[in-house]
């Protein structure tokens, strides 16, 4: 018998009684910006309210004198920004600060999660540079959990971020910025 | 040793007596534990009905494992979809070894890890080592345990009973870095750029998971460094071990899931960083992919209808903070990488409850209930470690005791009764009175008119 054989032969043989099993409908509910704002800030990123019309400046402020990484597909256009051309990773360790969309983000917990959609990219460049950027529009702001996990294409890569990196290893004292992002930043653009 | 495994080299009391010795671990366990319990509140506190979400979360895993069977074939199914391989390891070795062959197939004598117990349940480092390749750990605290050859004392804070001090000369010898101060922050930094070369070279990385979805065929981690991110990123191939028992039915379950994990475990709203990933994408991370589903035991668990509910376990660590003797012997004295009161109900079981060692762990509990309070899946630990106290003692008059403390704690009324010292609870006392084990080494007290749990909880604030 293989390996794969034996087990699927015990877990029958377990016959665990089979219940009726319910999904409770989560109500869909307006999300609150207020709410998704202060819980990013509280994770201790940087959280900017901003118009549609102030963003490229705010970009172009924040990358100013910095080497900057974005998403071939990236909507918004910044000074000096570099386009992601596939560059290695060794080559990644050289951009400060890369700046990204995002597919939502959560009130609930302040989370936003990338989804490699349009203005995100591959994995890597939120990564290895050290600052990360990201802009979300309020109508990409949902209430709940539940709600956010139906708005990502889940069969591609999904990063789920809630504040920077962290860790609280050494006598549990908070560390912000251990290998991911060491800052993160985010834009939150009025409708 | 970093690895681990589940065997228990000695009894608990043994093991425990030891480990009382130990000053410094209690101090900084005690400080731990009950600071990660009063930020725990606060956000628990945030859900409108915890009871509720404690219940649908216990309602889900009950409903996977109910399932096991579909939700493991379409797992299967949709990963190799996605362009993932899948193995089925029935045993610890069979798993080592299917790890060991890839990474021999592609010439690979160092791979990155993510921290996971399953690995250190199936002592993965160790046996690769022997095997000519090294496991480099990842995670800040199984870094400072790999490089004390220590093994890890709690689930959450592995190196909780290091001192900051302690892990800067750790880091000074073995890193062979000059390092001014001991200020966790410049500590962090250290650990940062020693594995940020890792990460950057590395061509094989391994990790366990968090949970899969059977109806997608994704894997999650979830994590606060970065160092998950890393490893799942950056390395060409990707090996994910993960227990059977993991797998959820649908993409919609993690939210469940998420809402009682990081609050249980960190007590954080939500942790840093959770990656979520399906098969192989092109043009980003791993091209590679090998899931492993391993059973090591767990169908052992599964068959049996009272211990079931261990499988449950979401590894959140919270039943460990709130319980009075794990906080007392810390992890060490588990011999096991399952400590506290689930280590106590899950190390026996996976060992089929034929380790003697290891069925000496359910006796490892005051029976005060405040784990099966904490569990964020209703785990009904004390249920299972008096269940679980009958089934290691074979005298029938044993046997009898411990089946009228079953019958008592699988009862949440009855069990309170018994714990306010209603004349069940004297009843009860006196039955593990009749236990050789239980008395030698302790006066069986008069029934108190507080119970342990109330008095332990005052005492506290
Ligand atoms: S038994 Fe419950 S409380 Fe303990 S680690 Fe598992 S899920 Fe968490």
């Amino acid at each position: 018998m293989t390996a794969k054989e034996r087990i699927l032969s015990r877990i029958r043989t377990a016959a665990v009684p089979r219940e009726d099993y319910f999904r409770t409908e989560t109500p869909v509910q307006p999300a609150s910006i207020d709410l998704f704002c202060e819980r990013v800030a509280d994770y201790r990123a940087i959280v900017h309210r901003v118009s549609q019309d102030e963003v490229s400046a705010t970009l172009n402020r924040i990358c100013e004198g910095r080497r900057c990484l974005v998403a071939a597909d990236f909507e918004f256009v910044i000074e000096g920004a570099i386009a992601d051309a596939g560059f290695t990773h060794a080559e990644l360790v050289d951009f400060e600060t890369t700046i990204t969309s995002c597919a939502v983000g959560i009130a609930e917990s302040g989370t936003i999660v990338l989804d490699a959609g349009q203005g995100q990219g591959r994995r890597a460049i939120t990564l290895i540079p050290d600052h990360h950027v990201c802009i979300i529009r309020a109508d990409q702001v949902v209430s709940s959990l539940e709600e956010g996990l139906e708005r990502v294409m889940v069969t591609r890569p999904l990063t789920f971020i809630s504040g920077p990196s962290a860790t609280s290893d050494i006598e549990l004292v908070r560390v912000e910025g251990v290998h991911g992002p060491r800052k993160l930043e985010v834009l939150v653009v009025k409708a | 040793m970093s690895g681990g495994g589940i065997r228990p080299a000695t009894s608990f009391t043994s093991a425990a007596r030891e480990t009382l010795k130990n000053r410094t671990l209690r101090a900084n366990l005690g400080f731990a534990t009950r600071t990660i319990c009063a930020k725990r509140e606060r956000v628990v506190d945030e859900i409108e009905d915890w009871q509720a979400t404690r219940s649908a979360g216990a309602a889900l895993k009950d409903h996977a494992l109910a399932n096991l069977e579909e939700n493991l074939l379409l797992l299967e199914k949709q990963v190799e979809a996605a362009g993932g391989t899948v193995h089925w390891a029935a045993t610890a070795q069979e798993a080592v070894e299917i790890v060991a062959k890839i990474a021999r197939s592609h010439r690979i004598s160092e791979v990155v890890k993510v921290k996971s117990i399953t690995s250190d349940e199936i002592e993965l480092n160790d046996s690769l080592k022997k095997q000519g390749i090294e496991a480099i750990e990842t995670d800040l605290a199984e870094l400072i345990c790999q490089l004390a050859d220590d093994s890890p004392s709690h689930i959450l804070v592995p190196a909780i009973h290091k001192n900051r001090e302690e892990i800067r000369q750790l880091f000074a010898t073995k890193l062979g870095v000059e390092i001014e101060s001991s200020e966790p922050h410049r500590l962090a930094e250290v650990a940062r750029l020693h594995l940020r070369e890792k990460f950057l070279t590395a061509k094989m990385a391994v990790s366990g998971a968090n949970f899969a979805v059977a109806s997608t065929g994704s894997i999650g981690i979830v994590e606060s460094e970065g160092n998950g991110r890393m490893c799942l990123t950056l390395p060409d191939i990707l090996v994910t071990i993960m227990g059977i028992e993991k797998v959820l039915p649908e993409w919609s379950d993690v939210a469940t899931l998420m809402r009682l994990l990081p609050r249980s475990s960190t007590a954080e709203r939500m942790n840093p960083y959770t990656s979520v990933w399906t098969g192989v994408t092109p043009g980003d991370g791993p091209q590679e992919f090998h899931l492993i589903l391993l059973d090591n035991g767990r169908t052992n668990v599964l068959d049996d209808p009272v211990g079931r509910q261990t499988l449950r376990c979401i590894r959140c660590s919270a039943c460990l903070n709130v319980c009075p003797v794990y906080q007392r012997v810390g992890g060490h004295a588990y011999g096991s990488v399952y400590p506290g009161p689930i280590g106590a109900i899950l190390t026996p079981q996976l060992l089929a409850m034929a380790d003697e060692n290891a069925n000496t762990l359910p006796f490892a509990s005051s029976m005060c209930g405040a784990c099966y309070e904490a569990c964020p899946v209703k785990i009904n630990i004390p249920e299972v470690l008096a269940y679980l106290r009958g089934k290691t003692h074979k005298q029938p008059v044993e046997l009898a005791a411990f089946q009228v403390a079953y019958w008592v704690m699988s009862d949440s009324r009855r069990f309170s009764a018994a714990l306010r010292g209603k004349r069940i609870g004297a009843s009860v006392a006196s039955m593990f009175g009749l236990v050789k084990g239980w008395t030698d080494s302790r006066e069986m007290p008069e029934v108190p008119a507080e119970s342990f749990r109330d008095w332990w909880r005052k005492r506290d604030r």
